[in-house]
């Protein structure tokens, strides 16, 4: 795979988190602070602003940046999760090449680690984390069934749509909704709806 | 959504703009990196203080940068922690050799920002850095199952008292001690009447009946523990008062700064109203009032509602609350 192809991602998440900013403060405003679609957007398009202005050699660089990007761009706690992601992904693929189905695993397990440790969040806390554990999950089974990185992809993007989904009844217990306690309920995660977003981005366009 | 502004998008940028226009005596604005720095910092050999946090707070904490109180404030989008450039290149600007505080607010997303710059500043070498994270709001359960308690009134006052032992030439360790302390002696409870309206969401966060209040809410729009039947001031007082009083416990004897904390949409007139109910049960707790402070200086936005913080405040306490202060915000004996 190409650089050219992970460029094809980010721009591919750009537009959609562009395109989905709304519902994703909408989401936020009911258990949150109402600003996650606004901070994305923002920090996507600054990544898209990023890819204008300069060409990349590696993905590793490529994905660096881009998390650098973020960290600075989005504010909140998505800034630091979601720009981990991509410093430790990018960090991942340095010096890897050809950059196969299982070195993109290999990736992805290091970008979910650097959420872990950065979030302390735990599965069923009502976070991003309950969409991106089991994507990783069925990433890996996927792999292991010989699945090619497409195919590996679409797993992960079902399994993380289904986690998303599965954090509706839970009551939180990381992040600004756990203040709301019991009342954290009945509402779908907005991490867990971006991280979703991200994922199925990755499906259409990393393979 | 009816508001003072040209473009959502620039509002904290236009604010900023008008704070270094309104204030040019006491206050420098980076604007690139969206820092209000006190004018005639840094001051060789004083611990540098910076805050910082999501816009929308105001005067919070911005309006808190000057003599005897912070050095420097970051400012993020509204309702939004900055990001770690803005508070590396703070904790760069106010260090003037003796070290720089970070005074964090207990929430997710500051304290992963501020706890990056100063992982990031650990790898840039030189700047000691120590941070405090305040967590007073009695209205959420410290626990393994939350995110712990929010940072919110104590925070002005702990900018205030820090400020000005910094100004005495403290120690960093000191200082950050100092902080501590007052973190752990302060505890707050809030409450809304009205929701408020972040620009770039552009409608109400939530709905609420014009005979209903939440009660239990933070500084950032959002609902709070409960939903309750609106009540009289002196009701509202006590469910504001009993907690705080009951969770240090503050007890007979005790003496402490007593703050009424405006949202930013109620008028003083009822913040004084307040203040006379919150008085009169400190009093019949036989708790002391030995300072008092009442007016909107940790907003959220335009909502409508109060927050009570109490401080127990020994003499050290109290004259460090009395030493000159000059900023926007707060300003006596200069």
């Amino acid at each position: 795979m190409e650089v050219g192809t992970f460029v094809s991602w980010l721009r591919d998440a750009a537009s959609t988190m562009h395109d989905n900013a709304s519902y994703l403060t909408g989401l936020d405003s009911a258990i949150g602070d109402a600003d996650h679609g606004a901070n994305m957007d923002r920090g996507f398009q600054a990544v898209v602003a990023l890819l204008e202005e300069s060409s990349f050699e590696s993905v590793d660089e490529l994905m660096k940046k881009a998390g650098m990007t973020l960290v600075s761009k989005v504010g909140g706690a998505s800034g630091p999760l979601y720009g981990t992601f991509f410093l430790r992904f990018g960090t991942a693929l340095a010096g890897v090449s050809p950059i196969t189905a299982e070195a993109v695993g290999e990736a992805f397990r290091a970008g979910v680690g650097g959420i872990l440790q950065r979030g302390k969040a735990e599965l069923g806390d009502k976070t991003m984390y309950d969409a991106w554990a089991p994507a990783l999950d069925a990433y890996d089974a996927a792999v292991a069934d010989g699945s090619d990185l497409a195919g590996a992809l679409t797993a992960a993007a079902e399994a993380a749509a289904k986690g998303r989904d599965a954090t509706v009844p839970l009551v939180a217990r990381k992040g600004r909704a756990s203040y709301l306690g019991e009342r954290s309920a009945g509402h779908q995660d907005p991490g867990a709806t971006s991280t979703t977003l991200l994922l199925e981005s990755a499906a259409r366009t990393l393979a | 959504m009816k508001k003072l502004i040209n473009e959502p998008g620039d509002v904290v940028s236009e604010a900023l703009r008008g704070m270094a226009a309104a204030h040019p005596d006491r206050l420098r604005v980076d604007h690139e990196n969206r820092i209000v720095y006190r004018k005639d910092g840094p001051r060789p050999g004083k611990v540098g203080l910076i805050s910082g946090g999501g816009s929308g707070h105001e005067p919070m904490h911005g309006g808190f940068v000057g003599l005897g109180m912070l050095d420097a404030a970051c400012a993020g989008e509204v309702f939004t922690s900055p990001v770690p450039d803005q508070m590396m290149a703070a904790t760069r600007g106010v260090d003037a050799g003796a070290g720089v505080l970070h005074i964090v607010k207990n929430y997710t997303g500051d304290v992963m920002n501020f706890e990056m710059a100063a992982e990031l500043a650990a790898a840039d070498a030189g700047t000691e850095v120590l941070s405090v994270v305040t967590n007073d709001d009695v209205a959420v359960q410290d626990s393994l199952y939350t995110a712990g308690r929010r940072g919110v009134g104590v925070t002005v006052l702990l900018e205030k008292i820090v400020g000005a032992a910094a100004e005495e030439g403290r120690s960093l360790q000191e200082v950050a001690d100092l902080a501590t302390r007052v973190n752990d002696n302060g505890r707050s409870m809030g409450m809304a009447l009205t929701s408020c309206t972040v620009p770039a969401a552009g409608k109400p966060t939530f709905e609420l009946a014009d005979n209903e209040m939440e009660v239990g809410i933070g500084i950032h729009g959002e609902p709070g523990r409960q939903r309750l039947p609106l009540a009289p001031a002196s009701e509202i007082a006590a469910m504001l008062v009993d907690p705080v009083v009951g969770d240090l416990p503050y007890q007979q004897g005790d003496a402490v700064i007593a703050f009424v904390n405006g949202m930013g949409g109620t008028p003083l007139i009822e913040l004084y109203l307040m203040y006379n109910e919150v008085a009169q049960l400190l009093d019949r707790a036989g708790i002391t009032v030995a300072r008092s402070l009442v007016g909107n200086y940790i907003t959220s936005l335009e909502m409508a509602g109060c927050s009570v913080t109490l401080l127990k405040a020994d003499d050290e306490l109290v004259r460090l609350w009395d030493a000159p202060v000059n900023t926007p915000g707060l300003r006596w004996g200069v």
